[in-house]
């Protein structure tokens, strides 16, 4: 997904395990292999195990790179585990971007197939089936100046790279972005270069983008029948979209993009990774040879940039600067579709773990958020009550629409004038404007069957 | 995006009036305005801040904390021309503090007297030496330049208070603009310190303690300030801490300074964000009780002052600073540096690795 499947929809603030390892990655590992290995002087055994060289710092204990790599194994596993991202009857589709996070995902959601595979060949009653995966990758080259023929290089890597690890040929979907159009125009290029160019501030037009390609992997996971998406978001990618989204004035609708799951989405998206920093996710590729590959070339111009370089900065004062922020941000109530809560759905877990999850249940508000159409951040409680008021107002479906855009897309997605408000919706992917449709088609069914007996065109009375 | 043309105003017509020539770019929304209108908008937003909030009721006597700096002066002249102009029926106070900062503090104050005779608002000045027997110059003698702004910050948050008593008001007014509260947002953001990160946007403030402080300049820019100040040929001090130049703002400053020219609504929004960030309400509040020494409202045995206290006249001035005692120092996010956390070992999940055969 042109260079960045870490971070987007519930995830990252574009950047993260990309910026980090683009301002690194190639020119200079061993001084990102030096930073990252401060305070332990060269030739320090590991702290854990004692045995190799030390080659990074992790909660202040110098690890090898062997303990390193189960460290953050360790992490992921445990995510995915006590949070039952993945159950046996699960078929996952990892957002594989090629950047180091989404390429660590992918070797660890492997691994624990690998094993869980063994353990399934290994039982006697051969009970639990063990989950199905695929990757996907969402191409933006129509949207970037990269050449054409190098996008294609690009694209045969990434192919290489996941058929190394699932050998099955449909595991790998690689979609254009502008396919979210595929059911509904001939000409979906020309829709979304359109639509993009739309939108002017350059803040705006890189989230913007992130919306559309969550909503590509969700068309392909419907389409495909998987039943989750995972996301390489790692810590560092989640720090920079906390600040950006408090920037952004989205302190609201915060907590729901830092959950390890996030059901907002009809496929739901769980990141694994989000207690790893990109730092140790590049550095793990690197020291085993994973290989990575950026398709990124953004403006540096926006203000998830601004803060994407913020957080460098922070990070090199306080190396565990990133892991406050993410907790800082955990400490925020999520929302109700922040954890799996379908009936029957923890029945695979462990004894040992169901209760805990059950518990929760029980008391449990069902889902009832309203969510921005494009964006599908919730409403704040100021958000609502200019919702309703602007429904009792709206004159068409754009005046709906527009009431239906949260503060933040209001101000930075939708274009300079009123005027062109129309043609801009009429552009959008239409499952974004029709949830608004049926919303208010439900509203105007029912006045239509009282119509008859209604004296004034007003419903409120005043 | 949301800027206006760049092109230098040159005989451009105010926006807002249709009818001078605009003499400005208003730095909150980048409107070019007359300076007329500027002085409208600058002070009805400040009005209206006042009134939707209820900052004040009819009678009052109302402490302006007052530095000499820019802020205060401002919150100083802007406060008395709004409770002239829309009958608040205040009593308006100005209250400083000398730090005892020799070169700094004095020149400083001088402006306040100023001020004092210009605006006709009775002049209260509390010096540490008085309360504490301490001035800023003994204590940097003493523990030399660093965590010099503690000290500083704790005894300044009290003394407010105590010269708010002697002067028997109701309430503080501080001059913490826009900028500042959303510095602290970040901040706290940075620090992962939730309870503070709850109440660093509240207007008012300590309103369960005895006088409640409350910053009239929540939503108004620190740019329009200088502005405001600028065109009004106010009389202010602008040189800043000789013990701290520069220090206190650091990185969080310069980023906000960045996103503002990038985006001007940007501050603005950071205070939404504050605002609107779901905490839960269960999310511990450090209780408050009162310091067994002075009296001083203190969530601990004794208020960080006297903690500090005692160690300078000891001559342990390392005591009470750094992590063991949390909470009372400094008032939300002033003057402290961003600590140094503990990673803390959170894997407070059961078992090393959840085991889940498949």
């Amino acid at each position: 997904m042109a260079g960045d499947s870490s971070s987007c929809g519930g995830g990252g603030g574009g950047c993260g395990a990309n910026c980090s390892s683009a301002s690194a990655a190639d020119d200079a590992p061993e001084k990102q292999l030096g930073r990252i290995s401060i305070a332990t002087g060269a030739g320090a055994s590991c702290g854990k195990c004692g045995g190799g060289a030390v080659v990074a710092v992790a909660g202040g204990v110098g690890l090898c790179g062997e303990c390193l790599r189960a460290h953050l194994f360790g992490k992921f596993k445990l995510a995915v585990t006590s949070n039952a991202m993945v159950r046996p009857t699960d078929f996952v589709l990892l957002a594989f971007s090629g950047g180091p996070a989404s390429r660590v995902a992918l070797q660890f959601i492997h691994e624990m197939r690998s094993k869980a595979i063994e353990s399934w060949d290994a039982s006697n009653s051969q009970a639990l089936p063990v989950f199905g995966m695929g990757a996907a990758f969402v191409d933006e080259s129509i949207l970037s100046s990269k050449p054409r023929h190098e996008v294609e290089l690009a694209i045969e890597d990434i192919k290489s790279i996941v058929s190394s690890l699932l050998p099955a040929d449909k595991a790998m979907h690689i979609a254009p972005l502008e396919d979210v159009f595929s059911t509904e125009s001939v000409d979906g290029e020309g829709r979304l270069r359109e639509l993009v160019g739309m939108v002017d501030d350059d803040t705006g037009r890189e989230d913007f983008l992130r919306c559309l390609r969550m909503l590509a992997l969700q068309k392909i996971a419907l389409e495909n029948g998987y039943t989750k998406i995972m996301l390489g978001s790692c810590a560092s990618a989640i720090a920079c979209h906390v600040l950006s989204a408090t920037v952004k004035g989205q302190g609201y609708s915060l907590p729901a993009d830092v959950q390890y799951v996030d059901t907002r989405w009809e496929v739901p998206v769980v990141i694994p990774l989000r207690d790893c920093l990109a730092q140790e996710l590049t550095l793990l590729c690197e020291l085993d040879r994973l290989k990575t590959l950026q398709l990124l070339d953004k403006p540096c111009s926006s203000i998830n940039s601004l803060v994407a370089s913020f957080v460098a900065r922070l990070r090199e004062e306080n190396p565990s600067r990133e892991h406050t922020i993410v907790r800082t941000a955990q400490k925020l109530k999520p929302f109700s579709f922040n954890k799996f809560s379908a009936n029957g759905y923890h029945d695979f877990l462990p004894s040992r773990l169901r209760p805990k999850f059950q518990n929760v249940d029980s008391d449990e508000s069902t889902f009832s958020e309203v969510l921005c159409i494009i964006c599908r951040s919730p409403f704040s409680e100021s958000e609502l009550q200019k919702l309703e008021s602007a429904k009792h107002e709206a004159q068409k479906k754009t005046d709906l629409y527009t009431a239906y855009c949260c503060q933040s897309c209001h101000f930075q997605i939708l274009p300079g004038g009123v005027n062109l408000y129309d043609h801009f919706f009429s552009l959008l992917p239409k499952v974004w404007t029709e949830r608004v449709d049926t919303a208010s088609a439900r509203h105007s069914s029912l006045r239509d069957q009282i119509d008859d007996y209604l004296l004034e065109d007003d419903d409120d009375g005043n | 995006m949301q800027s206006a043309p760049s092109t230098r105003a040159g005989s451009r017509l105010c926006v807002r009036c249709g009818e001078r020539k605009a003499a400005l770019k208003r730095p909150k929304t980048l409107e070019q305005i007359c300076r007329e209108c500027f002085y409208v908008v600058f002070e009805d937003e400040i009005h209206r801040t006042i009134v939707d909030n209820c900052l004040f009721k009819p009678g009052e006597r109302v402490a302006i904390g007052a530095s000499g700096g820019k802020d205060s002066t401002v919150l100083a002249y802007v406060l008395s021309e709004l409770n002239n102009r829309h009958k608040y029926g205040l009593d308006l106070f100005l209250l400083s503090i000398d730090e005892g900062i020799t070169g700094y503090r004095d020149d400083s104050l001088e402006t306040v007297k100023r001020n004092e005779i210009q605006y006709g608002l009775p002049l209260k000045i509390v010096s540490y030496k008085d309360l504490y027997d301490w001035t800023m110059d003994d204590i940097v003698k003493a523990i030399g330049l660093k965590n010099n702004c503690t000290f500083c910050g704790v005894f300044r948050r009290q003394a407010l208070d105590r010269g708010a008593a002697l002067l028997k008001v109701d309430k503080i007014v501080t001059g913490h603009n826009a900028d500042d509260i959303a510095e602290t947002v970040l901040l706290n953001i940075l620090r992962g310190d939730i309870a503070r990160l709850s109440r660093c946007t509240f207007i008012t403030t300590g309103e369960d303690g005895p006088i409640p402080r409350c910053k009239p300049f929540k939503y108004t820019y620190e740019k329009e300030i200088v502005m405001y100040a600028y065109f009004k040929k106010l009389d202010y001090f602008s040189t800043e801490c000789i013990y701290s130049p520069n220090a206190y703002r650091g990185f969080a400053r310069e980023f906000i300074k960045d996103l503002e020219r990038m985006r001007p609504r940007a501050i603005l929004d950071i205070i939404t964000s504050g605002e609107n960030f779901r905490i839960s309400t269960t999310t511990k509040m450090p209780e408050q009780g009162t310091c067994e020494r002075c009296g001083y409202i203190s969530s601990q045995k004794l208020c960080k002052a006297c903690v500090l206290l005692d160690g300078l006249n000891r001559g342990l001035p390392k005591l009470g600073i750094g992590r063991t005692t949390k909470g009372g120092a400094g008032a939300d996010g002033n003057g402290e540096r961003p600590g140094k956390q503990k990673e803390r070992n959170r894997s407070s999940l059961q078992g090393k690795h959840g085991n889940f055969d498949f």
